[in-house]
């Protein structure tokens, strides 16, 4: 058995093939996997907030914000011979967890964490080739940049291969 | 906006806490053991600063399937106050409140269930916040709890946002109560920055 590395929440990590990725419960979070398909070099981030510029303190974790978190990986992913332009990327995630109404911005904060993923992933010219994002419930999900396959796993549900 | 962040809390807020969380949780298993007709005993609340990794684990890990119950707060402190515990204790829990009317032969809660342990969050919480209330003299209103069964980390990615956008902890107060079985239960109180300033003015410690 090849290792999964384990991706905590607000973090993210890089492998090569024949190694994995995995993270656990992602709930309005969105688990951002990148692949160099060549290379068989993936990353996986974990992100939990849009947008990093919101907030004035300028000592901030990059791993937390979808704008500063996929660059970072990308970066990472290039220190191990990515090569930018072969880079492709799969989502998932986002979900809205309560179904409860409440004038809060945050609680669509899924849907905001998916376009802002998007957003990211495009301002890098990374193309995604598949999602698995929105809806109710959480996901763990495990990437092999081996396959480029991203399992998704919930609760009462089957597993998924997007 | 003020300066206030969690991992400037002082030593004696901690204590406030707990207090709060004691007399809170005190008044929500006074109301439980009424509900269920049962003698329900608890510990001291622990209060706990943790980072987003470490309150999976706390719990059991990330895909423990827990039950959460989530609902928004108004009136004077605004955000939002979350309450856990496993799937397994919400069955036995809501099970003992429907007489055995339940479903207490498959592990997952029915629909009724489900409902069932809607109401008994509406007291847990309900009893909670009241203390709170009385204590610094601040009107609080509870919306009604939205119920979920998911891991415990997808649920807690709902908490740990809100405190992400003001630092990378939570903070989370424990209580462990009995009635024939150990059920652990946690609270998450997220106020807003300006709720917290307005929590500890009232209590004196601003």
């Amino acid at each position: 058995m090849n290792n999964i590395i384990k991706v905590g929440m607000a973090d993210y990590k890089t492998c090569l093939s024949p190694d994995g990725l995995t993270t656990l419960g992602l709930g309005s979070c969105v688990g951002v996997a990148v692949r160099d398909p060549i290379k068989k070099i993936g990353g996986l981030a974990h992100v939990m907030l849009p947008d990093s510029t919101i907030f004035r303190t300028g000592n901030i974790n990059v791993a937390k914000f979808a704008d500063t978190a996929i660059p970072a990986l990308v970066e990472e992913m290039k220190k191990l011979g990515a090569n930018t332009g072969n880079l492709t990327a799969k989502i998932a995630g986002g979900a809205t967890m309560f179904a409860f109404q409440n004038k809060s911005e945050l609680v669509r904060v899924g849907d905001h964490n998916v376009e802002a993923a998007k957003k990211a992933l495009e301002k890098l010219k990374i193309r995604i080739i598949a999602e698995d994002t929105g809806d109710s419930y959480g996901r763990t999900v495990i990437f092999l940049p081996e396959t480029g396959d991203y399992i998704i796993r919930a609760v009462g549900k089957e597993e998924k291969i997007i | 906006m003020s300066d206030i962040s969690l991992e400037k809390v002082t030593e004696q807020y901690y204590d406030v806490l707990k207090e709060i969380g004691n007399i809170g949780a005190g008044n929500a298993m006074t109301a439980l053991s009424q509900m269920i007709q049962c003698k329900v005993d608890m510990k001291v609340p622990q209060v706990r600063l943790l980072g987003f990794d470490e309150i999976g684990t706390l719990m059991g890990g990330e895909e423990q399937l827990m039950v959460g119950i989530y609902l928004a707060v108004e009136g004077d402190v605004t955000g939002s106050i979350m309450f856990l515990l496993k799937q397994e204790s919400a069955k036995h829990l809501v099970n003992k409140l429907m007489m055995g009317m339940g479903s207490p032969g498959r592990p997952d809660l029915d629909e009724m269930e489900l409902s069932a342990m809607q109401e008994v969050s509406n007291i847990i919480t309900g009893a909670y916040l009241n203390s709170l209330s009385t204590l610094t003299n601040l009107t609080i209103y509870p919306s009604p709890p939205a119920v979920t069964v998911d891991m415990a980390g997808a649920i807690l990615s709902v908490p740990a946002i809100e405190f992400g956008t003001m630092g990378d902890n939570i903070l989370l107060i424990q209580t462990q109560f009995y009635d024939e079985t150990q059920i652990d239960g946690y609270f998450i109180l997220i106020p807003d920055l300006k709720s917290y300033e307005k929590i500890l003015k009232a209590l004196g410690i601003m």
